[in-house]
């Protein structure tokens, strides 16, 4: 089982109360796209945000490539090799995008390094290359995802975990991110752990899916099979 | 073929004209653009001021008959310039503690002013303890002035990060108002403490740094112009080339490093910055540490230019400073920077005109200074450089 790269047991994590992960369980393995589905609420985020230690679990382990990274924190974690690009985006608006890509090459000391993820980061999104010294605040909806992953991808990260990238992004742009998103993987081999209110699209570009609901797993297997899944397609894809 | 192909793949930066070049060059950048803003925003507001003054002057004479303002102002102008641009950099070493530490945690420091206090106080002991070694005299000036800052700025930032370790981040997520009683608490205790230290190994609290004593601050240096000769204070011109340096080294650490690009990032999204692997609590830890190093340093600035300072000295000039963050727009570097110097300035002129007036005198002056900036901000309710900005979710 050396190839799993990401391995969650049993996560149980709250928000004051509410008890919003009830034992979930994940495993992605090097070279996946593995992607959460579910409605409003599931736990999706929640997910996302406890494996890069923004929330502590009150139970559960989470383990990046055999290290216990279990409550460490969010700086901590992502030196370890997750990058977390969460919902909203947030970049930093005040920032340029060239600042905004540094800052996603934080952990990295080696200029040269540096300068070379750039150049890739710019051969993946030619149009943030044209805005290097425009502030993070002024490009448009799909510049800043672009500016949100191209940053998550400085480090070369071990799994890139993507919150809801298709948020708020027009149809066009939206098949663009998710052309990125397939690229990223197959040409970097990037792990990728994709959490989606668009089911479908997540499901197609996906090699496993997990299906949530309040909490907890409802369903899990392979995206095709998932795919063809009555329930899933009654309950995620809006068919009768 | 293959030349369009690659063009239209990978479009390039729009190609940068001289401007641009000299805008992107390190000069540009860190010397020339924050230098000349300052003295722009001198010229200017000094400017207003003197065509204040002299409208005053001429509509509202002195009720002394034998004085005539307008030629007073004429041969007090330079003094009151140098005076106010000297105050106005303390003020705003001061107000760059505020707006730094408000700008990533969104809460005001209540207890800044008694880092600039303590820097004060450093400044005596360091001063007063080569005196009594008798070197006092032999070292060189400017290095005895480097060494007593260096004293300043290393007390005062490190007690800066201890206030922020042991006292503010434990109350991170609780109400604001909570951490805000703490600061007013520490400034107290940090009053107390210093009075109590000094008055039993010194038997009194009135610390009368040893100034006078070297002939290089003893005598003003004497500038002549045009006609008349001007007094112009060493402390003042130490004050204005110390700040000065600082300021530009500020803003090249906010700018022009990485520590500073990471300060910034936490200033605008503490948890996003966390997951891109910046340590949060190490950039506000370090804030603290330049906000107080500035803070210290003013205070030893202060210090010497008043020579004799108190354990209470931090209250006005910090009640000053902090009008002077809001006023230049809390959180906004430059806006402190601009805030001081407008504070200052109109004080020295308030100072200058004021003491014509018997009924009024400079006691007016901080009534004044204030009424200035309520009038600012009920025009400007952000501050001269503020944004209007959504508050954080």
């Amino acid at each position: 089982m050396s190839d799993i790269v990401l391995h969650v047991e049993n996560l149980h994590s709250y928000y004051g109360h509410i008890h919003a992960l009830k034992g979930i369980s994940v495993d992605v393995k090097k070279g996946e796209i593995v992607t959460l589905i579910g409605t409003n609420g599931a736990g999706k985020s929640t997910t996302l945000r406890t494996i890069s230690g923004v929330l502590r679990p009150k139970r559960g382990t989470v383990t990046l490539k055999g290290q216990n990274i279990t409550g460490m924190r969010p700086h901590e974690v992502a030196a370890l090799g997750v990058s977390h690009v969460p919902e909203g985006r947030r970049i930093f608006p005040q920032l340029t995008v060239m600042e905004n890509l540094d800052m996603g090459a934080w952990n990295v000391s080696d200029k040269k390094l540096i300068e070379t993820r750039k150049e890739e980061v710019f051969t993946l999104f030619p149009r943030l290359r044209e805005r290097i010294n425009q502030l993070g605040g002024t490009l448009s909806g799909g510049e800043q995802q672009m500016l949100a992953i191209g940053r998550a991808l400085m480090t070369r990260p071990e799994v890139l975990l993507l919150d809801e990238p298709s948020m708020g992004l027009a149809p066009v742009l939206v098949e663009l991110i998710f052309d990125i998103i397939q690229k990223i993987n197959k040409e970097q081999g990037t792990t990728i752990l994709l959490v989606e209110q668009n089911a479908l699209m997540a499901l197609e570009i996906a090699t496993r899916g997990y299906v949530l609901q309040t909490g907890e797993i409802v369903m899990n297997n392979d995206a095709k099979v998932l795919l063809k899944d009555e329930r899933v397609r009654k309950a995620y894809l809006g068919e009768e | 073929m293959s030349t369009t192909a690659t063009v239209q793949d990978r479009p390039v930066a729009p190609k940068a004209n001289t401007l641009e070049l000299v805008q992107q060059s390190w000069i540009y950048r860190f010397l020339l653009f924050p230098i000349g803003q300052m003295l722009i925003f001198i010229a200017g507001a000094t400017i207003l001021l003197t065509v204040i003054a002299y409208a005053i002057a001429i509509a509202f004479p002195a009720p002394n008959p034998n004085i005539d303002l307008v030629t007073q102002i004429n041969r007090q102008l330079p003094g009151m310039i140098i005076s106010g641009v000297s105050i106005g950099f303390v003020y705003s070493m001061i107000a760059l503690g505020y707006t730094l530490v408000y700008g990533v945690l969104q809460f005001i420091n209540f207890a800044h002013s008694e880092l600039f206090m303590v820097g004060s106080a450093t400044g005596f002991v360091v001063m007063k303890a080569l005196e009594d070694n008798g070197v006092l005299k032999e070292w060189n000036p400017i290095l005895m002035i480097l060494f007593m800052l260096v004293c300043a700025m290393t007390v005062s930032g490190i007690l800066a990060m201890l206030m922020e370790r042991i006292a503010y981040r434990p109350l991170r997520g609780a109400p604001r108002l909570v951490p805000l009683i703490t600061a007013i608490g520490i400034s107290f205790f940090l009053i107390d403490f210093v009075r109590a230290g000094f008055a039993i190994t010194r038997n009194e609290f009135n610390l009368t740094y040893p100034v006078r004593s070297l002939e290089m601050f003893a005598t003003p240096v004497r500038v002549a112009i045009g006609e008349t000769t001007v007094n112009v204070r060493t402390t003042s011109i130490m004050i204005i080339i110390s700040a000065v340096i600082m300021l530009v080294i500020l803003n090249y650490i906010v700018n022009g490093t990485k520590l500073g690009r990471g300060i910034r990032a936490v200033a605008q999204d503490q948890t996003m910055s966390g997951l891109l692997g910046v340590n949060v609590n190490l950039m506000i830890s370090l804030t603290f540490l330049i906000g107080g190093a500035f803070g210290g340093a003013a205070g030893m600035l202060f210090g010497m230019n008043v020579g004799t300072i108190t354990p209470y000295v931090g209250f006005l000039p910090g009640l000053k400073a902090f009008t002077a963050a809001v006023l230049g727009g809390i959180g906004n570097i430059t806006g402190a920077l601009l805030g001081g110097l407008t504070i200052g300035i109109v004080e020295a002129f308030l100072n200058g005109v004021l003491v014509y007036y018997p009924a009024l005198g400079q006691r007016y002056t901080d009534i004044l200074t204030f009424s200035v900036l309520i009038l600012i901000l009920i025009f400007r309710p952000t501050g001269i450089l503020g944004k209007r900005v959504d508050e954080k979710v």
